[in-house]
């Protein structure tokens, strides 16, 4: 089966800076595939090597089967691409953003209507307005329709969601999922742990470097302890009553609790009592699943260079 | 072409939709018309001038009356005695004296000869020099007066000045074509490194290089309607300058709407140049601004002769290109000449364009760095 993308080994550096170390993966077609990193983690300069904006020093990459060296010109016909901030022209209308997008592509509104349809139906009322004058969450729908309008065979959309408030975060992965019908393959990049959960298969990326790639569930399974949950009204005091225990492994503020691992994957007998000496009356210790983001923390603690290698094995068993 | 079509019509609804840009293209250049023509004159009118009469004859009573009467000067007031020269300059109305001599209209009526003098407020160098230079021409013109009646042998007093082309020496004459050059090279320059940079800058070429549009696509598109608005500048300046104090094109007009064209391009792929250096609108604007504009001021030869700088700005002078096109645009203008006399600067040009265009779309990034 053909690979959406296929990259081997790709290397970029500005200046002194590793933006990328050897990254190899591939995506398949027709899925959503997302890249979770913190930023700065090199998830947009991953993306616009991808899109053909920029060469990697090093490593090959081969895009809907095209070389992104060689046959760019090409691949740019079939690439809907959605930068990291809003960049559609403020000063045209929204329908004259979207038309001229469409002329640009060689094609026309009416001809993909139905694609953007779902997307666009949402901001048409007001398609007089400038484009400079919409709410956060339609200039992102506005971006989207126009990325789509060509009817794209592969949809990269770097960090979409990035200030966008909860409900059009969580409207705009419903769209995407829409989209699947269309046999579209989406690549999508996001800071949010919890986006990661509505894609087919995510990688976590940090510093320039691939640490897992899988299903979100694997994903979460790869958690190699067992993980414990610990509530306390004074959460901050919590913590740092738990960092100085000689049981805890890890501990980091999860939501409303606190996310602790312990030597021997067990509760610490004595636990309540030694919290108690720090002040902490009222703690309530439970076994939780362990979510992307406590796997996103546990890679980053062991990550090095030997880690890497064995995430690259497992990419390369899939 | 379609494509083309498009991004033409996108860039019109930029400019526009945008004020600031459209008073740049249309309301700069009639604005600068207008102060060159009017406030900055080069030209003297009603000029304050005293006269120092020691003869009181009918000749000078003639001579002073032409002078006050060619609408050049003013009569402030009437001396009499040397003491009050000073005195009258000093205050500052009166920008020259003249004086005549003791029996001049009998010197000259007798002699054939009689001295006239005229002192000027050398603190205004400029002033001073033109109301001698227009005094001299004045008395010349009396002088050839009175060869046809009462004296036959015909010059009387101080050389000859005759201007070619420009006779009474008007500076719209100058200026006109100086201003066309100068808002040409600013707006296409200026306006395309903008409009370039302005989508790096907002991100929006990011979008743009990841779509099927060409370079040549993309710098064709930014540029064609620019090339259009300043064609159409130029037509304005040309009937504001017809209209408003009369200059004609003497030359071909269809000739100098062509080398107009070509000095659009040359200075639209200047711009585009620029625009391939600079990362901001700011950068292109600084660019713009201090490496057009002042070569253009100062060393194209608009305001200051190249001949009287000293020879490292002649040579510098070389590569600005306003300066060949002021050669061409003044020799079509006011003298009329045709192609016969300026195809060398024409032939500069093209190649500064052609060598313009050529670095612009070797350097144009069809990626991001």
């Amino acid at each position: 089966m053909q690979k959406a993308i296929d990259t081997s080994a790709i290397c970029k550096r500005f200046g002194n800076t590793t933006a990328l170390s050897n990254i190899s993966f591939s995506v398949n077609e027709s899925e959503v595939f997302g890249f979770i990193g913190p930023d700065g983690a090199g998830k947009t300069t991953l993306m616009r090597i991808i899109t053909t904006l920029m060469l990697p020093d090093s490593g090959d990459i081969n895009v809907l089967g095209k070389n992104c060296r060689t046959e760019f010109k090409e691949l740019r016909k079939e690439i809907g691409y959605m930068p990291g901030r809003f960049s559609l022209y403020q000063d045209l209308s929204v329908e004259e953003n979207l038309e001229f997008y469409a002329t640009v592509f060689g094609t026309s509104v009416k001809e993909n209507y139905d694609l953007i349809y779902d997307i666009y139906s949402h901001i048409e009322p007001f398609k007089k307005r400038l484009a400079g004058k919409l709410s956060g969450g339609m200039k992102q729908k506005l971006a989207l329709s126009c990325a789509l309008i060509h009817k794209p065979r592969l949809l990269v959309l770097d960090e979409p969601t990035t200030g966008v408030d909860a409900v059009s975060r969580s409207e705009f992965w419903d769209m995407l999922g829409k989209l699947r019908q269309y046999n579209i393959t989406i690549l999508v990049s996001t800071p949010y742990m919890d986006e990661a959960m509505r894609c087919d298969r995510v990688a976590l990326i940090q510093n320039g470097n691939l640490l897992a790639i899988d299903t979100p569930g694997e994903v979460r399974n790869g958690y190699g302890r067992k993980l414990f949950s610990v509530k306390s009204a004074d959460k901050y005091k919590l913590i740092i009553a738990l960092r100085s225990l000689n049981e805890t492994i890890t501990s980091f503020p999860f939501g409303e609790s606190v996310h602790v691992t312990f030597k021997n994957d067990r509760i610490p007998e004595n636990l309540n009592s030694l919290l108690q000496n720090q002040g902490i009356n009222d703690a309530l210790t439970e076994e939780t699943e362990a979510g992307i983001e406590d796997r996103f923390l546990e890679l980053m603690q062991t990550a090095g260079p030997s880690f890497v290698k064995t995430t690259e094995g497992k990419a390369a068993r899939q | 072409m379609k494509r083309f079509l498009g991004f033409v019509r996108k860039e019109f609804i930029h400019i526009f939709r945008d004020y600031r840009t459209l008073f740049i293209l249309f309301g700069i250049p009639v604005a600068e018309i207008l102060i060159f023509g009017f406030a900055i004159s080069m030209d003297i009118k009603n000029a304050g001038v005293a006269f120092l009469d020691l003869s009181h004859d009918e000749i000078t009573h003639k001579l002073s009356d032409k002078i006050i009467s060619s609408g050049f000067f003013r009569k402030t007031e009437d001396l009499l005695s040397y003491n009050d020269i000073d005195k009258v300059l000093k205050k500052g109305h009166t920008k020259a004296v003249i004086i005549f001599e003791e029996d001049f209209g009998r010197n000259l009526i007798r002699e054939g000869k009689a001295s006239l003098s005229i002192i000027a407020d050398g603190s205004e160098p400029n002033t001073a020099t033109l109301i001698t230079n227009y005094t001299t021409a004045i008395v010349n013109d009396f002088n050839m007066g009175l060869a046809g009646t009462q004296v036959s042998s015909a010059l009387k007093i101080i050389p000859e000045v005759k201007m070619f082309y420009n006779p009474n020496l008007q500076s719209h004459f100058m200026f006109v074509p100086g201003v066309i050059t100068l808002i040409l090279i600013l707006i296409c320059a200026l306006m395309t490194s903008v409009t370039i940079t302005r989508e790096k800058e907002f991100g929006t070429m990011e979008v743009l290089l990841v779509s099927p549009l060409r370079p040549v696509q993309i710098i064709l598109g930014k540029v064609t309607p620019y090339f259009i608005l300043s064609f159409i500048n130029v037509l304005l300046i040309l009937a504001l300058a017809w209209f408003v104090f009369g200059l004609p094109v003497k030359g071909s007009l269809v000739l100098l709407l062509a080398e107009t064209m070509l000095y659009i391009l040359m200075s639209l792929s200047l711009g585009i140049l620029i625009s391939t250096v600079s990362s901001t609108m700011q950068q292109a604007i600084f660019i713009s601004l201090i490496g057009l504009l002042l070569p253009t001021i100062l060393l194209s030869g608009f305001i200051f002769p190249i001949e009287n700088m000293p020879s490292v700005y002649d040579y510098v002078s070389l590569i600005v290109p306003p300066r060949y096109f002021i050669v061409i645009i003044k020799n079509i203008m006011i003298k009329g000449t045709g192609l016969m006399y300026i195809w060398k600067e024409t032939l500069i040009l093209a190649a500064m364009t052609t060598v313009f265009i050529a670095i612009s779309i070797r350097k144009f990034k069809i990626r991001l760095e």
